[in-house]
């Protein structure tokens, strides 16, 4: 069994002025080095679920332990934020100097790293997302998926285990979407970084390795893309979509074609309709 | 039209002044603002101004620039010229109408002053035309650093103005951006007078400020979420550092003031 690098047990939380918790007594665990998408409609309580995971919010009822750690007091939370780095979703907003490479070493910084250390570290970074040849431009010249590529260099360069990546597609085109996806995919599978996907766009969710539907802060769905998709009825009325393919498969099934479960992708439909001929 | 603004007007180049070390720089120009007000005779400011002047041509910069920021001081200067002419007394009097009488001592006190306001514009001008802003941030930073022990917030002020002059282009993008909605619903930016014109800005700047407040927040949760606490136990990547320029700087200016000192006792003009 791979060892649980996240760990939450009936975990909560209330925003003070919210009528109902944001959160609301949830239990999952996420292996590490798991790619895990977390799916749910505005205000499903996904983006709360991200900042407790990274200390920014702590739960009011529950126990969360990320990479072995408890957040109870203020220097825990920083150990916290340590091993779980985050990427949110506008890329402007979360740029804090006026050098690309000044940006990257903000963490660093931040932790009284050496001066060389933080060096070495942002330039192996920033090759790390293909942003080396930006280390001097100023992030008000870049386009938004250039921006969210240094964003995730920054986090990259503190060497956390999981990096939680909040919606940081949502605001992209489809090319800086399409970058940003494979970078989070590469630096799964290459370093052995566990990610926690938020997204609202099924395709993303359909690549990853288990999924998370949430609703009404409580976890809705769980299973692998396969599983989760093929009850599509269901991912409809949370108030989600379904990858294409999937619903096209849903449809052909319900004409009657004998398609078998958990077609997802335009190959692997291509092999399903090449085998009923 | 938001884009035209420029902060700062740093003018980006590689001339010995240009990699000068911020802190030298920043201290060259308060002890050249110093010698202006030591110099006690025209050949002072005449061998002042010839210095600035070459600091200028050796950066490349065109004296139109260095003449152009004297504009909107312009009346000041004027200003204390004419209330040094009519106000000092002593020396030969050289016109005399009415109550006003110009004396020769009130005539070079005049002359002194502009020299002096004129002097003190170009030297500083030469600082923000040859520091980078954020350079110049970082100067300042590590300048008042040991004021922090009196409880200077010289980290805090540093990380303000690096993160306005980080967000200065977003906002004006933002800007344009409000503007061009509100125009396509109509809005009339353009026209009226003054007080017309100012109402109109109102309906672009409340959305203004919202963005800049709802961005302030995510962006302190960013910043809190890369573990920033504040400038204590906080390592800087980038450490300024003083090379032979900076030493070479030092005694250029140490030069000055002595030659200055000279002028003075010399008594020439």
């Amino acid at each position: 069994m791979r060892d649980k690098i996240i760990q939450a047990q009936n975990v909560s939380f209330q925003y003070e002025d919210g009528a109902a918790p944001a959160v609301d007594d949830i239990t999952f665990t996420v292996d590490r080095g798991e790619f895990l998408a977390v799916l749910g409609r505005n205000g499903s309580g996904k983006s709360t679920l991200a900042k407790l995971l990274n200390a920014l919010l702590l739960p009011t009822a529950g126990e969360l332990t990320v990479d072995g750690l408890r957040a109870v007091t203020e220097d825990d939370c920083y150990e916290v934020r340590k091993s779980c780095g985050m990427v949110f979703q506008n890329p402007d907003n979360q740029i804090v100097t006026t050098i690309v490479e000044e940006d990257c070493a903000f963490g660093l910084e931040n932790l009284g790293t050496p001066p060389e250390e933080i060096r070495w570290r942002v330039k192996a970074a920033l090759s790390d997302v293909g942003m080396s040849e930006y280390a001097e431009a100023s992030p008000s010249m870049l386009s938004g998926g250039q921006k969210q590529r240094v964003a995730v260099a920054g986090v990259l360069a503190m060497r956390p285990k999981i990096i939680v990546f909040d919606e940081s597609t949502a605001m992209l085109d489809p090319i800086g979407r399409r970058d940003i996806f494979a970078i989070a995919q590469r630096l799964n599978k290459e370093e052995g970084i566990t990610v926690v996907w938020i997204t609202h766009f099924m395709e993303e969710a359909a690549l990853a390795d288990r999924v998370i539907v949430m609703d009404a802060g409580k976890i809705a769905l769980e299973g692998t893309p396969k599983q989760v998709f093929s009850q599509t009825d269901r991912v409809l009325a949370l108030g989600l979509d379904v990858p294409g393919m999937m619903k096209l498969a849903d449809r052909l099934r319900k004409a009657g074609l004998p398609l078998k479960e958990g077609v997802m992708t335009v190959n692997e439909m291509v092999v399903e309709l090449c085998r009923l001929k | 039209m938001l884009k035209n603004i420029t902060l700062g007007q740093y003018f980006p180049g590689n001339s010995l002044i240009h990699r000068l070390d911020p802190r030298t720089k920043l201290l060259a120009t308060i002890a050249l603002i110093a010698i202006v007000f030591v110099a006690q005779g025209f050949s002072g400011f005449l061998l002042l101004a010839g210095f600035v002047v070459a600091c200028a041509a050796s950066t490349g910069i065109h004296l139109k620039f260095l003449v152009r920021g004297l504009k909107p001081l312009m009346f000041i200067i004027l200003f204390t010229f004419i209330l040094n002419l009519f106000f000092q007394t002593g020396g030969t009097v050289l016109i005399s109408i009415w109550i006003i009488r110009i004396t020769s001592n009130g005539l070079r006190m005049a002359g002194f002053m502009a020299a002096r306001l004129i002097l003190l514009v170009l030297s500083s001008q030469l600082l923000t035309l040859t520091t980078s802003p954020i350079a110049l941030t970082d100067g300042l930073e590590t300048l008042f650093r040991p004021l922090q022990v009196i409880g200077f917030p010289a980290h805090e002020i540093a990380m303000m103005m690096s993160i306005a002059l980080r967000f200065i282009p977003t906002l004006m993008d933002e800007a344009d951006k409000i503007m061009k909605a509100q125009k396509a619903r109509g809005a009339d930016f353009e026209t009226g007078g003054l007080i017309a014109r100012a109402k109109a800005m109102v309906p672009l700047l409340v959305p203004l400020f919202v963005g800049a407040f709802r961005r302030a927040e995510e962006l302190a949760l960013a910043m809190d979420a890369r573990c920033y606490r504040g400038g204590k136990g906080r390592t800087r990547m980038k450490q300024l550092k003083f090379q032979g320029i900076d030493g070479l700087a030092a005694l250029v200016i140490a030069a000055l003031l002595a030659a200055v000192i000279l002028l003075n006792r010399l008594n020439l003009f």
